[in-house]
């Protein structure tokens, strides 16, 4: 009978849940709901910090939900669609999801303060045509970057091409080393159009036309699918990563990397902290600069933001938890010991130590910051533009489909151009 | 003991006169041994698999049997280390741990002397290896995947959708066969109507009708949408015309109400028709993917199905997680199997395919 | 009938100990929950009479059926009619037919490269190429061994369960034990490779991703079809396989002269269940490959999962128009379903 009893629990409390909507249960304890995503330990790092911010505030209690990258990119859409959403919740899409942030300007003690030191970076998270809303901040501002085993490279005896080299230029020497040591991939970018894009920038793709909208299949962007199609046929880029998966569905490689089967790895410096953490001595491995093309050597830069909503019930006790976690010691704290590149002008200026970074994640974040200073922009334009995520997701789900040999690059370019527009329009339907 | 039975089955014949083997009985038992491998086969493999470490799963060709590499504790080292037995380039032969293999050569380390690194081509070195279970690969993931909570929910769902179901396709059957009424045909043919709209058609106004209820993320937005089943209330239907209508007359003589008459009386006479529908029902309930998958989308509520598609997404390649994880979702259908395919098999058959 | 009544015989053996005293457990506190109905249903019966009983009856099971089946279809319509991303119809804007001419352009039918909605024509191919493979495949193997089965051979339960068993594992077990066996390093590429051959990446090649699929759909639900054959054949009388006995038929003409013939109707059945559930697939396929590579095994009710579900945009109007011409196929498959049900009984 023991077994009775969770059942009619539950019973009681799926039927109240069925008829209150979610009402709040009790007087006292706010209960509110973070959704979080981890590339490496911050969802530690941010636990931590909420319950010392519950220890320093009883009456506001916060349910850390944390759940896999791609719930973020594919369930949260849905959940905030239906009204089901979480009060707050640590996206990348923050353009996409800008209609349901919540202003939280109203409710916070000092606005100034927000506005000076993430200025920038609301305007990815502002609904298109406000300029005031005050949704979130920057939990960590990301570039994109090339990770090299160095160790692959001198076990072949090839030298690692230099600062200025071209894709070109590495695309060989990789292909070289994976031969001479048998690794099955020699050069692998993550399954993401965010990804591609950091290559597409540097061959030259301006991502939008005269008039502002955006005009993705370009002659820089031409010549990045041809090179991404072009390895793929010579198998510098392996079939399995790409082919692996369809559709939008994202797909990493950072366990091939850490298990030494990857020469060339284009991700970015969210993973130092995981790579410092899983390879540990194993393996020489470094950031580099990024590739040269004919636009540039830029990176993309992304980031996630903490963002709130507008479905909470609870938006006071919201933005106290919020300018609790973005005030700079705080937020400090999260950057150091999380191993990011800050989101915060301020502590950028000031610079962040990484005390708990071994010498492989120091260096490869200086690279990265470095790196940061010299993004172009084009890459910052794309990367905020609202429906950045829609071109994203057409040109990683069409180049997928023209890299497995279902439809020819030429088709893959028109599709991509049709989906966008057709999206943005089913979008903007009113 | 098997060897007497095999004898047995070869050496029966079909009357037991002697009559000579037909090459189709051997080809028929061919083909059932055949079977056994095909269908047990796989998932045997999956079971071993499932209980090799991450470095075993990584070799190729796989060794059938969880061979195990011995795997030593090594001070300085956070993890175990695999000991293979190397031929270094003086012609020596040491067993030493190994670190990582990195391309072509392989990192080692002399367990009892970590300071000691050794860098052996891989083509130089042999496993040392005996049969071990890697039961952490279980013990590990249960922590991040709440196992007992996605068993719970899918045991929720199934049980209580399986009561519905029981209950409210047996009266509807219960109305279709005993009585006659204006409407009847009308009724019939909408039953006969629901059975042309499977789910997959109805997804997202369904999606819709159960936000509105204000259901999304329960269990119940699982339970309810599937309930009243059409296959459900015809199998039924077909059993209760085969009732004796005096029992019932007789019971109305002696007063007894009709809803008493249900329950009481030809309830109990259709259980074995109950029985295929709970079976049924218990069977599509436990695997059901699709709606769940729409419906659900806090992890709290997953049911086990979707909860493992989930835990796919996230390792994508961490198999040794990913099996093991996988054998404990299988277990629960494997002791149903155990217990009551004979109940299973000769339920279904017997319905066809209703 | 007699069937049915065949089956209630307890299993023989501990289990129907168990499952009977377990039984009795859970059937106390329903049968009190349903005796306290017995009031208020007298008392509606005295006002409404016994003969509408019936309506009373049919009450709950009408309500979930029109509440989550006749509704849902209306609205479904009402989607298709509709345009925008918002999931409340009060909020969407009519379109009209555009949906549907959306999804019906195409340069030409056959070639999903020249439409618009190039996923759904090459959802509808593919599922049409997998049905066809799949079907044939199945019910040929479930015929087989459905008469294999019907011989008198040893240990015929234990043989029957084996076959049943893939039956109950669910659609991602049954995907991930495959992609298992059929990853780069996995336990075929072993073999391959030990007798010689190169690694194959299945899932990498579209004719093999396909092949998968439909070999591991019917790995997993052959035992069903097996077992609804072998109670047909099972049903074919005796005396017909004595007289033929008698007469020293040999065996094959016993096959095609009186056994295929009265299947028959069974097998029709069989054929138009699998077809219908056939235009269905996504579980396993999905689980295994996700769809891919590119869209090669991307099936239809795939597109109209992730059309509506997941990304971005969550096109719900395009997702219903592919429902209701999903729905439409489905409801020929069934009239025809009927159709060959009737024959059978006759």
């Amino acid at each position: 009978m023991r077994a009775a009893t969770p059942v009619f629990t539950s019973l009681v409390l799926s039927l109240l849940a069925a008829t209150a909507f979610g009402g709040p249960v009790a007087a006292e304890t706010t209960t509110l709901r973070m959704t979080w995503y981890s590339d490496g330990n911050e969802g530690e790092v941010m636990a931590d910090l909420l319950k010392r911010f519950h220890e320093q505030n009883k009456d506001i209690d916060i349910v850390l939900d944390q759940v896999p990258f791609k719930a973020i990119n594919e369930t949260l859409p849905v959940q905030l669609a239906s009204g089901q959403g979480p009060d707050m919740a640590r996206i990348v899409d923050m353009g996409g999801l800008s209609r349901y942030a919540l202003d939280m300007r109203p409710f916070l003690k000092d606005p100034t303060y927000w506005e000076t030191n993430f200025g920038p970076f609301l305007e990815w998270m502002r609904p298109p045509g406000d300029a005031r809303a005050i949704p979130g901040f920057m939990t960590q501002l990301t570039v994109t970057g090339p990770f090299v085993n160095k160790t692959l490279f001198e076990q072949a005896g090839v030298a690692m091409p230099g600062e200025t080299s071209t894709w070109e230029d590495w695309a060989k020497a990789v292909k070289e080393v994976a031969d001479k040591v048998q690794a099955p991939f020699p050069l692998a970018l993550d399954r993401s159009g965010h990804r591609f894009y950091a290559l597409a920038v540097s061959q030259g793709t301006q991502g939008f036309g005269a008039n502002g909208e955006p005009e993705i299949v370009d002659e820089g962007f031409k010549r990045a699918a041809q090179l991404v199609y072009d390895w793929h046929k010579s198998g510098i880029m392996s079939k399995e990563l790409w082919g692996s998966v369809s559709g939008t569905a994202y797909r990493g490689a950072n366990d091939e990397f850490t298990n030494a089967q990857v020469v060339m790895y284009l991700s970015g410096s969210w993973q130092t902290g995981q790579f410092a953490k899983t390879i540990g001595t194993a393996f020489d491995w470094v950031a580099v600069a990024n590739p040269c093309g004919p636009g540039g050597c830029s990176s993309m830069p992304g980031g996630a933001g903490l963002v709130a909503f507008k479905t909470s019930q609870h938006p006071t006790e919201v933005a106290r938890v919020m300018e609790y976690l973005a005030s700079e010691p705080v937020l400090a704290e999260f950057y150091s010991r999380s191993l990011f590149v800050p989101g915060h002008l301020g502590l950028a200026k000031k610079g962040i130590d990484y005390p708990t970074a071994s010498p492989e994640a120091a260096a490869a974040l200086k690279v990265f910051t470095l790196s940061a200073a010299k993004i172009s922009p084009i890459a910052y334009r794309t990367q905020g533009y609202g429906n950045s995520r829609i071109i994203f997701n057409a040109v990683i789900s069409r180049l997928g489909q023209a890299v497995s040999g279902e439809t020819s690059l030429e088709d893959a370019y028109k599709r991509i151009t049709a989906d966008v527009t057709q999206q943005i329009a089913e979008r903007n339907k009113k | 003991m098997a060897a007497l039975r095999l004898a047995s089955l070869l050496g029966q014949r079909r009357n037991g006169h002697g009559r000579p083997l037909h090459w189709t009985d051997v080809a028929a038992y061919a083909y059932l041994a055949f079977g056994v491998v095909l269908m047990f086969g796989p998932v045997l493999w999956l079971v071993l698999s499932s209980f090799k470490t991450q470095s075993a799963l990584l070799e190729f060709p796989p060794s059938l049997l969880p061979f195990a590499q011995v795997e030593v504790t090594v001070s300085g080292q956070q993890q175990k280390l695999p000991l293979f037995r190397a031929t270094l380039p003086d012609g020596s032969v040491r067993e030493l741990a190994q670190v990582r293999r990195i391309g072509l050569v392989a990192q080692m380390i002399d367990p009892a002397d970590p300071s000691q690194q050794f860098r052996v081509a891989i083509d130089k070195r042999a496993p040392v290896r005996r049969v071990a279970l890697a039961t952490e690969n279980y013990s590990e993931p249960l922590q991040r995947f709440a196992f007992l909570r996605f068993l719970f929910n899918s045991v929720f769902v199934t049980v209580v959708a399986t009561l519905i179901t029981l209950l409210i396709n047996s009266m509807a059957a219960y109305a279709l066969a005993v009585y006659a009424f204006p409407g009847k045909q009308a009724a019939t043919l909408a039953v006969i109507g629901t059975l042309m709209i499977p789910m997959t058609i109805i997804l997202v106004p369904v999606y819709l009708v159960v936000t509105e209820l204000g259901l999304t993320n329960s269990l119940w937005a699982v339970i309810l949408p599937g309930a009243a089943t059409p296959t459900g209330v015809f199998l039924l239907r077909q059993y209760m015309l085969t009732l004796p209508k005096d029992l019932i007359e007789a019971a109305r003589m002696d007063r007894a109400s009709e809803w008493q008459i249900y329950w009481r009386i030809v309830m109990p006479l259709t259980l074995p028709a109950l029985a295929v529908l709970a079976i049924f029902s218990i069977m599509w309930r436990w695997n059901e993917f699709l709606w769940p998958l729409a419906v659900l989308t806090k992890t709290e509520v997953y049911t086990l199905q979707i909860a493992l598609n989930a835990f796919q997404g996230e390792l994508q390649t961490q198999w040794h997680y990913l099996l093991a994880m996988t054998v404990v979702t299988l277990i629960p259908v494997a002791l149903v199997f155990v217990f009551l395919q004979r109940f299973i098999t000769t339920g279904i058959g017997s319905t066809g395919m209703k | 009938m007699p069937d049915i009544a065949s089956a209630s015989r307890p299993a023989r053996g501990m289990a129907s100990g168990a499952l009977a005293t377990l039984g009795r457990v859970l059937v106390l506190p329903v049968d009190v929950t349903m005796r306290l109905f017995d009031p208020p249903m007298r008392w509606m019966q005295r006002i409404i009479g016994a003969r509408r009983m019936a309506y009373v009856f049919l009450l709950p099971n009408f309500i979930f059926f029109g509440l989550f089946v006749f509704l849902p279809i209306g609205i479904d319509i009402v989607f298709a009619l509709t345009g925008g991303t918002a999931l409340f119809p009060s909020q969407r804007p009519y379109v009209g037919g555009d949906q549907f001419a959306y999804l019906f352009d195409c340069g030409s039918y056959l070639d999903p490269a020249t439409c618009r909605e190039d996923r759904f024509w090459r959802g509808v191919a593919n599922t049409a190429r997998f049905i066809a493979f799949q079907v044939t495949a199945m019910v040929l193997f479930s015929l087989v061994t459905a008469l294999v089965l019907n011989m008198k051979i040893r240990g015929r339960g234990f043989f029957r369960a084996v076959y049943f068993f893939p039956v109950l594992l669910s659609p991602v077990v049954v995907a991930l034990i495959w992609k298992w066996i059929l990853q780069r390093d996995g336990l075929l590429n072993a073999a391959i490779t030990t007798l010689g051959g190169q690694k194959i990446l299945f899932f990498v090649d579209p004719g093999w991703a396909m092949f998968w699929a439909v070999f591991v759909s019917v790995w997993a639900h052959m035992g069903f079809y097996t077992l609804i054959l072998l109670a047909g054949l099972q049903a074919i009388p005796a005396d017909l396989y004595e007289a033929a006995e008698m007469d020293a038929t040999p065996r094959w003409r016993v096959l095609t002269r009186i056994t295929l013939p009265l299947l028959w109707p069974n097998m029709i059945v069989v054929i138009v269940l699998a077809l219908i559930k056939g235009a269905q697939t996504f579980d396993e396929v999905f689980v295994l490959t996700g769809g891919g590579p590119g869209t090669a095994t991307l099936m239809i009710v795939q597109y109209i999962y992730e059309t509506a579900f997941s990304g971005q945009v969550q096109n719900f109007g395009l997702a219903a128009a592919a429902s209701v011409v999903l729905g439409a196929v489905l409801f020929v498959l069934t009239l025809l379903q009927f159709a060959a049900a009737r024959r059978k009984e006759v």
